[in-house]
């Protein structure tokens, strides 16, 4: 036997989900239009699309880019997909998969980049030739990639799946470290500059429970499983952080993250260095830069020239201890 | 009930008659951080959960950001 649970605040159906930052329970249905509902104001309030926009959604197979690739269609927009391929062994195989299948069923358009074949290097290996932290090697390939993709493509904007979770942890480590150049970039539109496609992150009113609750609802779906080198890192030790603290005092997250947009941010307004006039062009590619060299180019040059790197030789401890 | 977790994906058998917090709770698990869905569908923390559902813990955290 199984009991029936709570109700939704709205319609008094069986609700699937409790959200207590909202002090409400939500059937399936409600759940997504209050989804629907936050999304559409974080693009109103900070002015991030248009619907005649040309748009770029950077997908990983994870449940927030497909949700948010998901919503915008469904709201209306045009939006591609652009996915990369990382070489990070048997993950990145399947998070292709996945976003492939989402393509393929909805008849969406996916651009695909793959960093072995059409760069010569993979995360693994781009991180022992560097000596960078993996994730570092990794969102510095991708941010240059979607960039580059945006700009020769002629889109409008590229659309990330950042949620609530992950610019709330992103603004704790920085101002842990106080570090005001990259907390004056934190910002949920970045216009488009010299050499810049605009980006902006939809989901930022959103949280990581509730996206995959929309990937649920919705039959979506996507890559469960983290990224095996990701285990253990600083920003997901973050992450547990604000949990613990939003647990006792739901609605901490939104109102640390919200409160730093609407209060923080005006004041740290011209702290950037692309506010302060201090980038140049790269020598070799062209592309807007603080030093001679850009870091994508120097990181290419020292990674397709190094001996292929399998994952298995970078895993952090916790995860080759689960693999046992 | 069997309980499906997550990363790594592992199934474990737990005596049912709880609700989905005290599973949560019982297994240290954040109710922040996860999701539950009782035989294929998504339900809440005060859903009760018997012998004989198939529950899945789904984890929500993902992280990829130096």
């Amino acid at each position: 036997m199984t009991a029936v649970g709570s109700k939704c605040r709205v319609c008094k159906a069986p609700a699937v989900i409790d959200l207590p930052r909202h002090n409400a329970k939500f059937c399936a249905e409600h759940l997504q239009q209050l989804c629907r509902r936050q999304m559409a104001k974080a693009i109103d309030d900070f002015d991030m699309l248009s619907i005649d926009d040309r748009i770029l959604v950077a997908v990983s197979g994870g449940k927030d880019s497909l949700a948010v690739w998901d919503m915008l269609i469904e709201a209306g927009y045009q939006a591609d997909g652009l996915y990369v391929g990382l070489g990070i062994g048997d993950y990145s195989d399947d998070s292709g998969g996945y976003v492939r299948r989402f393509a393929d069923e909805r008849g969406l358009q996916l651009r695909t980049i793959d960093l072995r074949d059409d760069y010569g290097y993979d995360i693994p290996t781009a991180s022992k030739a560097t000596g960078r932290v993996p994730c570092s090697a990794c969102g510095l390939s991708k941010r240059r990639l979607f960039d580059q993709a945006a700009l020769d493509g002629g889109y409008d904007v590229v659309v990330t799946g950042h949620n609530l979770d992950d610019e709330a942890a992103v603004l704790f480590g920085n101002t842990l470290r106080w570090d005001i150049e990259y907390l004056a970039r934190q910002l949920p539109v970045l216009p488009a500059a010299d050499g810049f496609p605009k980006k902006v992150k939809p989901l930022v009113r959103l949280t990581e429970r509730e996206m995959a609750a929309w990937c649920l609802v919705r039959g979506i779906d996507y890559v469960v499983e983290e990224c095996p080198i990701a285990a253990g890192n600083r920003h997901l030790s973050y992450k547990e952080s604000l949990n613990a603290v939003e647990a006792n005092s739901p609605g901490s997250k939104a109102s640390f993250y919200l409160g730093f947009l609407e209060r923080m941010a005006p004041l740290l307004a011209g702290n950037s260095a692309a506010a302060a006039g201090a980038l140049h062009r790269c020598a070799q590619c062209g592309s807007p830069t603080t030093g001679e060299v850009c870091a994508f180019c120097r990181l290419v040059e020292k990674s397709s020239a190094h001996e292929p790197v399998p994952v298995e030789m970078i895993l952090p401890r916790r995860a080759k201890a689960g693999r046992r | 009930m069997k309980v499906l977790l997550r990363n790594p994906r592992r199934e474990v058998e737990v005596a049912g008659g709880r609700s989905v917090d005290r599973l949560l709770d019982d297994l240290g698990l954040g109710r922040e951080a996860h999701l539950v869905i009782r035989n294929g569908t998504l339900v809440p923390g005060d859903a009760r959960l018997e012998d004989g559902d198939t529950i899945e813990v789904r984890p929500v955290i993902s992280g990829g950001s130096a």
